[in-house]
């Protein structure tokens, strides 16, 4: 821990946001994407569940490492994680009755979320807790980003407002087919073959510009 | 019997797990590389939905009746030990599918379609009999899903397609046009 300075940290937080966005670039966690983001309200309700558990997981995993035998490693995670759904779940419900009714078995389907487990195996497991915490935030950020953005899409496109404010007046016809399934299908294809342009063309930014220098 | 039918063509074709419930998304992306590991991939999600269904409805009726608040802990571990057991039983009978379906076996595990079956059970009441054709169809549904899918991609692995467009982004889009089209079948039941 003593040789890492604050660059290091502030690393292990911002690789989630961006490089390795959890959504975008590596691709996991999309039964709950998909499902839960035909709404922007729905998306925030979700990332802050799902950070809920992330963080709290990753900080007991990360905690009790040394002392979870190697065989049932996955178990006892898969264990912490859903008591922390738990609390996620019924914290919810006292707070807001609505969006708990709308999104419905998904918050207690963040249990097998592969983003969640994926971070304690790959991240919480092998190092500390600070950095396990910072990991986590991270990675709940991205997650939250992503969800956020395809969340307001979505409703901007399949029913014309924002938060359930209305942005385009009441002339407005709505493309009904976003906020349904498909409409989750289309829209991260659409995302993803976006990033997929970029980075094709920052390589070829890149290779023109050392061609001319070489 | 209606109500029968009518649970297992819904949960079959008009809500289909994969297609209007996004559940199984990652071996629905990762395993439909080829059509006939798929298909037993989705057998194997059948029979894991099966003894879920049992054991769900089981718990809901013993056990939890005590104690509701442990319902998502009880349901994983009996989750997790059903695939431990279908994982050890593949490796003995069948070791070529074991390796062709490689980490997705144990994956069954976070198959959210697995959990979400005994969730929406209990949530929605079913009993025994009720809860075992509801496994029956979305765990048909599932496979279905995928085989389409690895029919489709097995087709589009083969044709001229931009390298942009290659991959998940086009997988997405393949998918989005099944879900458009499964959508169809919800005006199946509504005259009757």
């Amino acid at each position: 821990m003593a040789e890492r300075d604050g660059g290091d940290i502030y690393r292990e937080f911002a690789k989630g946001l961006w490089k390795e966005n959890p959504v975008f670039v590596q691709v996991l966690g999309m039964c709950p994407m998909l499902a839960v983001t035909n709404s922007a309200i729905n998306a925030v309700a979700m990332a802050a569940a799902t950070m809920f558990v992330l963080v709290g997981s990753s900080f007991l995993v990360s905690l009790l490492r040394k002392v979870i035998p190697k065989q049932v490693r996955i178990s006892t995670y898969i264990i912490i994680i859903a008591t922390f759904v738990t609390l996620a779940d019924f914290t919810l419900q006292a707070l807001s009755p609505s969006v708990h009714k709308e999104l419905g078995a998904f918050i207690a389907l963040i249990v097998v979320n592969c983003l969640i487990l994926g971070r304690q195996e790959a991240f919480a497991s092998r190092n500390g807790v600070l950095l396990s915490v910072l990991d986590a935030l991270g990675m709940s950020f991205g997650f939250a980003i992503a969800l956020l953005c395809l969340g307001s899409l979505r409703e901007i496109l399949g029913s014309g407002s924002i938060f359930g404010f209305s942005l385009c007046g009441p002339h407005f016809e709505p493309w009904v087919v976003m906020i349904l399934p498909p409409g989750g299908f289309f829209m991260l294809g659409a995302i993803l073959l976006f990033f997929g342009w970029w980075k094709e063309m920052k390589a070829k930014r890149r290779d023109s510009v050392t061609g001319r220098v070489a | 019997m209606n109500n029968l039918a009518w649970i297992f063509i819904s949960s079959l074709l008009v809500n289909n797990f994969t297609l209007a419930y996004f559940l199984g998304l990652c071996p629905f992306f990762g395993v439909s590389g080829r059509l006939v590991t798929a298909f037993r991939l989705g057998l194997a999600n059948i029979f894991v939905m099966v003894i879920t269904s049992l054991c769900a409805w089981a718990l809901n009726t013993f056990v939890l009746v005590h104690a509701p608040y442990l319902r998502l802990i009880s349901f994983i571990v009996v989750i997790a030990s059903t695939v431990q057991f279908v994982e050890m039983v593949i490796k003995k009978l069948y070791p070529a599918l074991f390796r062709a379906l490689g980490i997705f076996l144990p994956l069954i595990t976070t198959n959210c379609a697995i959990l979400g079956l005994a969730l929406f059970q209990t949530s929605r009441g079913y009993g025994l009999v009720e809860g075992l054709v509801f496994a029956l169809g979305g765990g048909g549904g599932l496979t279905l899903a995928l085989v389409l899918m690895a029919g489709l991609r097995e087709d589009a692995e083969l044709s001229d397609i931009p390298s942009m467009i290659r991959g998940t982004a086009m997988n997405l889009m393949i998918a989005g046009i099944l879900s458009m089209a499964f959508m169809g079948f919800a005006g199946l039941f509504s005259s009757s």
